[in-house]
C-alpha cells in the first residue's frame, strides 16, 4: 500500500528520473552529432576542395615544374609499397606474438609485462618511430632512407594494433574447439593451426586492415626514414627512397616557394589519401559484417 | 565398499590419485580399476569430482594451468603420468565426448576425418570409408550421408552429439570417456545414444558420467558412487542400485541426498 504522501514522493521522483534521462539522452544525442558533424565537415572540406584536380593524369602522372603541376602517381606507388612492406613484417610478427601470448605463455607477472609494454608501444607518439627507426634502420643497419627502412618503421607503429586485433581474436575461439581437437590425439600445435587460427582469421585480418590504414596514412615515421621530397624514378628496389603520399602533402604545404600555388594538389592528394585509407577500413567493416553472420558459435 | 576384486581383466587401474586444481583438492585417494569392453557409471553429486576423474583418464586436465597429480594411472599397465608418456598419444588411444556437444565448424564429412587426416590418413578413398564406417557406428549415416559436405552447424544437438561420438570413433579409440554425453539432448536423442552405448561397449570399454540414476542402471555394467572427491563405493552396477552397502550411496540413488 501506497500512502498519499508517498505517492507524491514517488511520482516527483519518477519525473526527476525522467528529466535525467532526458538530459542525459540530449548529451548523448550532441556528442554524437559532433562526432558525426565534424567527420561530415572534414571530410567535405577536402572533398570539396580537393576534387577539382582530381582526374586520370593526376592519378597516373609524374609530378612536374617543381612539383606545381601533373600528378602524384610516384607518391600513390610509394605508400602502397611501404604500406606493403609494413604489413608483411607486421603481420607474422604480430600473429606469432598473439599466438605466444594467449595461446603458450603461462598467465603471470612476465606476460602481463610483456602486455604493458605493447601497450605502451601504441602510445608512443609517431614522431619518436621515426626517430628510432632513423637511428637504427638508416643510421646504424645502413639501410639508408629506403622503402626497408620506412616499412620496417610503419611495422613497428602498427605491431601493437596486430598484436592486440590477433590476440582478440584468438581468445573469441571458444575453449571448446581446442578440447574437441586435443581430445582427439590432436598435438596443441596443429590444433591452433587448423582449428584456432582459422577461426580466428576473420578477426586478425580487420585488426591488419585497421593496421594498413593507419601505415597508409602516417608521416612522421617515414620522413627520415623512407619518404623523398621529390625522385623523378621510380623505386627498383627495397633500397630506394619513395615519394609517399602523406609526406607529400606536408612537403607541398609546409616547404618551398609555392605554398599557395600548390593548395589544389594538397588537397587533391589529401583526398586520394582519404579515399584510399577509408577504402582500406570500408574492406575491413565489410569482412567483420560478413563474418559475424556467418558465425554461428 | 570399493570391490575392486571384482574387476577381471582390468584395462585402466587409477592407484592411490590425488588430484589439486592448485589449492585445491579435487580428487582424494582414489584407487579404481577398469573393465575393459564393458561401460562403467561414475555417479555423485555436483562437484564431488566425476569430471576429474574423467579427464585424468586421458591427460585432458593437463590443459588447466595449476593442477597436479599424485599417484598412478596405469593403461595397459603403463602408468600414463610417466614423464616420458606423450599425451597426445594417450589421447589418440582414449577418445573423449563432452556435455554439450562440439563439433567444429566445418563440413560433417570434415569434422569426422580431421583426426585421422592429422596422424596421417590422407588418402581420399580411405578417409570416405573410414568416415562412411564411423557414420554408420555412431548409428548417424543414414540421416546425414546425402549432406556430408554441409556445416556440422547445421545438425540437431542430437545428431551433433552423435557426430562428436563418430568423430572420436574414427580415431579408432581403445577407451571412450563420456561427461554427461545426453545432459544438453532430448529423451529420443538420449534414447539413440543410450542404444548406441550398448552396441559400442563390444568394441570400445566406455566409461560415462552421469546424473540420470536410470541411465547409469540402464546402460551400465559397473558403477562407481563418488563423494566430495572420493569413491565410495564401488561395485557391479546391479548390486549398487539393488543393495548398496554404504548408507551415503542409498540415499544418494534414491534421492534422499541433501
Ligand atoms: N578448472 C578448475 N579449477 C578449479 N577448480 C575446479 C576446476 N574444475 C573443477 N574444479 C573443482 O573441482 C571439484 C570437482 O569438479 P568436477 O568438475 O570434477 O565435479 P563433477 O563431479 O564433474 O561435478 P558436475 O556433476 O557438476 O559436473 C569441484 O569442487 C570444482 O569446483
Ligand atoms: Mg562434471
Amino acid at each position: 500500500m501506497i500512502s498519499v504522501k508517498n505517492r507524491a514522493q514517488h511520482s516527483s521522483s519518477m519525473k526527476w528520473r525522467y528529466i535525467k534521462q532526458r538530459l542525459f539522452f540530449a548529451v548523448v544525442t550532441s556528442a554524437v552529432a559532433l562526432i558525426i558533424l565534424s567527420l561530415g565537415g572534414i571530410l567535405s572540406y577536402v572533398f570539396i576542395n580537393g576534387i577539382g584536380v582530381i582526374n586520370w593524369d593526376f592519378l597516373t602522372q609524374h609530378p612536374r615544374d617543381s612539383m606545381t603541376a601533373g600528378g602524384i602517381m610516384p607518391a600513390i606507388i610509394g605508400t602502397f609499397y611501404l604500406t606493403l612492406g609494413a604489413i608483411m613484417i607486421a603481420l607474422p610478427l604480430g600473429v606469432t606474438s598473439a599466438i605466444y601470448l594467449s595461446e603458450y605463455a603461462k598467465q603471470g607477472a612476465l606476460v602481463r609485462i610483456i602486455r604493458i609494454g605493447i601497450n605502451c608501444l601504441a602510445g608512443v607518439p609517431s614522431i619518436v618511430f621515426g626517430l628510432f627507426g632513423l637511428a637504427l634502420f638508416v643510421v646504424f643497419l645502413r639501410f639508408g632512407s629506403s622503402i626497408l627502412s620506412g616499412s620496417l618503421t610503419l611495422g613497428i607503429l602498427i605491431l601493437p594494433t596486430i598484436i592486440g586485433a590477433s590476440e582478440e581474436a584468438l581468445k573469441a575461439v571458444p575453449q571448446t574447439f581446442r578440447e574437441a581437437s586435443l581430445a582427439l590425439g590432436v598435438s596443441k600445435w596443429q590444433t591452433i593451426l587448423r582449428v584456432v587460427l582459422p577461426n580466428a582469421l576473420p578477426g586478425i585480418l580487420t585488426g591488419s586492415i585497421l593496421g594498413i590504414g593507419r601505415a597508409a596514412g602516417e608521416t612522421a615515421p617515414i620522413m627520415f626514414t623512407a619518404a623523398a621530397f621529390f625522385t623523378a624514378k621510380l623505386p627498383h628496389s627495397i633500397f630506394d627512397e619513395v615519394m609517399a603520399l602523406p609526406y607529400h602533402i606536408y612537403v607541398l604545404a609546409t616547404a618551398g616557394t609555392h605554398i599557395d600555388q600548390t593548395r589544389p594538389i594538397q588537397y587533391g592528394t589529401a583526398l586520394v589519401l582519404l579515399a584510399l585509407v577509408l577504402g582500406v577500413d570500408l574492406i575491413a567493416i565489410v569482412i567483420r559484417g560478413y563474418v559475424r553472420r556467418r558465425k554461428r558459435w | 565398499m570399493i570391490n575392486n576384486g571384482i574387476i577381471n581383466n582390468k584395462i585402466i587401474e587409477v592407484r592411490d590419485v590425488h588430484f589439486y586444481y592448485g589449492g585445491f583438492k579435487a580428487l582424494t585417494d582414489v584407487t579404481m580399476d577398469f573393465e575393459k569392453n564393458k561401460v562403467t557409471a561414475l555417479i555423485g553429486p555436483s562437484g564431488c569430482g566425476k569430471s576429474t576423474l574423467l579427464r585424468l583418464l586421458n591427460r585432458m586436465n593437463d590443459l588447466i594451468d595449476g593442477t597436479r597429480v599424485e599417484g598412478r594411472v596405469l593403461f595397459e599397465g603403463e602408468n600414463i603420468y610417466d614423464p616420458h608418456v606423450d599425451p597426445v598419444e594417450v589421447r589418440r588411444r582414449i577418445g573423449m565426448v563432452f556435455q554439450k556437444p562440439n563439433p567444429f565448424p566445418k563440413s560433417i564429412f570434415s569434422n569426422i576425418t580431421y583426426g585421422p587426416r592429422l596422424s596421417g590418413m590422407t588418402r581420399r578413398d580411405e578417409l570416405g570409408a573410414l568416415a562412411e564406417q564411423s557414420l554408420r557406428r555412431a548409428v548417424l549415416w543414414d540421416e546425414v550421408k546425402d549432406i556430408l559436405s554441409q556445416s556440422a552447424m547445421m545438425l540437431s544437438g542430437g545428431q551433433q552429439q552423435r557426430l562428436c561420438i563418430a568423430r572420436a570413433l574414427a580415431m579408432k579409440p581403445d577407451i571412450l570417456l563420456m561427461d554427461e554425453p545426453t545432459s544438453a539432448l532430448d529423451p529420443i536423442s538420449t534414447a539413440k545414444i543410450e542404444e548406441l552405448i550398448e552396441d559400442l561397449k563390444k568394441t570400445y570399454t566406455i566409461i560415462i558420467v552421469t546424473h540420470n540414476m536410470q541411465q547409469a542402471a540402464r546402460v551400465s555394467d559397473y558403477t562407481g558412487f563418488f563423494y566430495i572427491g572420493k569413491l565410495i563405493e564401488y561395485n557391479a552396477t546391479e548390486k549398487i542400485f539393488t543393495k548398496p552397502d554404504v548408507k551415503q550411496t542409498e540415499d544418494y540413488i534414491t534421492g534422499r541426498f541433501g
